[in-house]
């Protein structure tokens, strides 16, 4: 926050002291702030139409399966990254067993799948609410701990599920719910629901599940319990003090982030042919960590940015045959950068640098009329610093100062 | 009006309050008391915070001690702290909305009562701004609005105006000095800062090492020897 910037202009009071309804605002205004959305949610409304555009329309047919793969997995673990960004950008809660808790959503998806002949709706329904029971488990501790120490029980759940899944040989998909089978062709496929056979739609399929559990959190966060949360996270005696049952918030936010991951294990057991319990490894809750750290714990987009940290990239390194232990290095590298430099992560900066380009073109646009139009090109990479040299072309009188500290 | 009767906390071998029994009756109630004398100790075994060893309080009529820290709340026990706890990443309107719906059932009227208590403490600024942006002046404000907000009972005040300046001071003394008549609440102000206690309060207490020096009138107890020689750093004179 530039704290040095000027105060916005002294306001009237806009709100009659009676109580009368404030008449600054529409009605409109109002109506969205009822469902916790803001005017300034624009942005957050061009991007979901994108997604919707891109995702939904020409893109998943014009890649290849590869692609669709990629892209499967990163509307899936986009959701994974939600559950725990919300944990921690919104309640301050470090939780390592997140991907415990999508094994939980997996494999009840799974085992369902094979015991009934229920639609796909009601078993990513039921994979949710079983992995929000289990939310709920993990999160007890967290009433009574917190940091390093919330961090390390969470993980030893990590452990104890991936022990489970081992010693069970998951996902053995034998008849009914906990039927065995040994045959050496693998399990059957998960069914997927009858219209998203193919794996374009499969994509499609994904996005709107993610979109709808994105829709679920932002609702959550813009109103009574977001509220809630932000007051626990800043400081837990102000919660108090505010009437807030801390606990209950608490485990409320464990169950939701919980049940988002328990949905998108759902959608991961049927996006492969097979599931493997390598897939839920305990160290891939740490590597889940570092990229929500990295995309933005503070902001729920920072969620689709970690997704395409963890699943995007990896496949590009593996088009480009680069090794994988570069994912490692990158992983490393961009953890220090945001711990150092850029808390908010990707989500918080990269919008702060596309202003910052925006009106170095735009400045570059103003000079460039009437001035030679091989003007050497400003450089203004990510962490371009605001006070950047002006070039050796004429100052004009339309030239603003750029304001101090941007970059923060 | 709270009866306090020999509330007692201690901290493994510190007594923190040590028979702490008092009357307060008047809507504002100052409470004084040199460094360490058990001030926010007595606000935060009226909030909740801290479980005394023994003794009762009874809040117009209700025992508190009986309710858990949350549910005082919902009774009508508002609270700020002596460090600034403005919730920074919500607006103006998401802190005082956020103390309204936790102590308050069902959902009407509440736009209207959260910006009544914006406009009460005196914040000329879009409520939707976030906290993150203001002064430590108006951050003092949304905390004081955050007291007054859905129909409390009882608002402590723990040196609400440190670190403001004289003239900003005034300006919430004004404020608190109106809580009763406007809100309806009984006020208790613990501050160091005399000039805001004698210009706000009509009734005093004096802590000090745990103990009641003295209450009444804040005239008559700011002129009070044992007062005066407690904030001069004298012995604990005994009563």
């Amino acid at each position: 926050m530039a704290s040095n910037a000027s105060p916005p202009a002294f306001r009237p009071p806009a709100f009659p002291p009676s109580g009368a309804a404030p008449s600054a605002d529409g009605a409109l205004v109002r109506a969205l702030r009822r469902v916790g959305l803001e005017p300034s949610d624009r942005g957050h409304l061009v991007g979901v139409a994108v997604v919707l555009v891109v995702g939904l329309g020409i893109f998943p047919d014009a890649l290849s399966l590869f692609w669709v793969d990629t892209f499967i997995q990163v509307a899936i673990y986009a959701v994974v990254a939600l559950g725990l960004g919300l944990l921690v950008g919104q309640v301050g809660m470090f939780s390592l067993g997140q991907i415990a808790i999508l094994a939980v959503g997996s494999w009840t998806a799974a085992r369902l799948d094979y015991a009934t002949h229920l639609p796909f709706v009601v078993v990513l329904l039921a994979a949710g609410v079983v992995a929000g029971v289990f939310g709920v488990i993990v999160g007890l501790p967290a009433l009574r701990l917190s940091g390093l120490d919330l961090a390390l029980i969470t993980l030893m759940f990590a452990g104890a599920v991936t022990v489970v899944l081992n010693t069970t040989n998951f996902p053995n998909g034998g008849h009914g719910f906990l039927g065995y089978t040994s045959s050496p062709f693998g399990n059957p496929p998960i069914r997927r629901p009858s219209f998203a056979g193919t794996d374009p739609a499969y994509l499609r399929y994904s996005i709107v599940v993610g979109l709808v559990l994105f829709l679920l959190v932002i609702w959550h966060v813009r109103t009574k319990p977001g509220r809630a949360w932000a007051t626990i996270r800043q400081s837990e005696s102000a919660a108090y003090a505010a009437g807030i049952n801390v606990t209950f918030y608490k485990l409320w936010a464990f169950a939701l982030a919980a049940f988002v991951t328990g949905v998108a294990g759902a959608v991961l057991a049927a996006s492969a042919p097979e599931l493997y319990n390598t897939q839920f490894a305990t160290q891939n809750s740490i590597e889940l960590l570092a990229v929500v750290l990295m995309g933005g714990a503070y902001n729920l987009w920072g969620a689709v940015a970690a997704a395409f940290f963890l699943d995007f990239i990896p496949s590009l390194l593996n088009t480009w045959n680069l090794s994988s232990f570069l994912l490692i290095i990158l992983f490393g590298v961009g953890v220090i950068w945001v711990l150092v430099t850029s808390p908010t992560g990707f989500a918080g900066q990269f919008p702060k640098d596309m202003a910052r380009l925006g009106r170095a073109l735009r400045r570059l646009a103003t000079k460039g009329r009437g001035a030679p139009p091989m003007a050497p090109a400003v450089p203004a990479g990510p962490t371009m610093p605001s006070a950047m040299p002006a070039g050796p072309t004429m100052p004009s009188p339309a030239d603003r100062p750029e304001p101090a500290g941007g970059a923060r | 009006m709270i009866e306090i009767d020999d509330l007692t906390v201690r901290f493994g071998g510190v007594t923190s309050l040590d028979g702490v029994t008092v009357r307060l009756e008047r809507p504002l109630c100052g409470l004084i008391g040199p460094n360490g004398a058990g001030k926010t100790t007595f606000f935060n075994v009226l909030s909740g915070f801290v479980t005394p060893a023994a003794g009762s309080i009874r809040a117009f009529g209700t025992d508190l001690l009986a309710l858990p820290h949350f549910r005082r709340a919902r009774w009508g026990l508002r609270r700020t702290f002596q460090t600034e706890q403005a919730i920074e990443s919500l607006s103006i309107f998401d802190n005082v909305a956020m103390v309204w719906e936790h102590t308050t059932s069902g959902r009407a009227g509440r736009d209207e009562d959260v910006l009544r208590a914006i406009a009460f403490v005196g914040i000329r600024r879009d409520p939707h701004a976030k906290v993150g942006a203001l002064d430590a002046h108006e951050r003092r404000l949304v905390e004081l609005a955050r007291a007054v907000v859905g129909k409390p009972r009882v608002v402590l005040l723990d040196e609400p105006a440190a670190g403001l300046p004289d003239e900003e001071t005034e300006q919430m003394g004004q404020v608190i000095r109106a809580i009763p008549t406007d809100i309806g609440a009984m006020v208790i102000l613990a501050d160091h800062d005399m000039n805001l206690v004698s210009g706000v309060c009509e009734e005093t207490m004096v802590l000090d090492f745990g103990q009641v020096i003295t209450s009444g009138p804040t005239a008559d107890v700011l002129r009070d020897e044992r007062v005066v020689s407690a904030y001069l750093g004298g012995e604990a004179v005994t009563s």
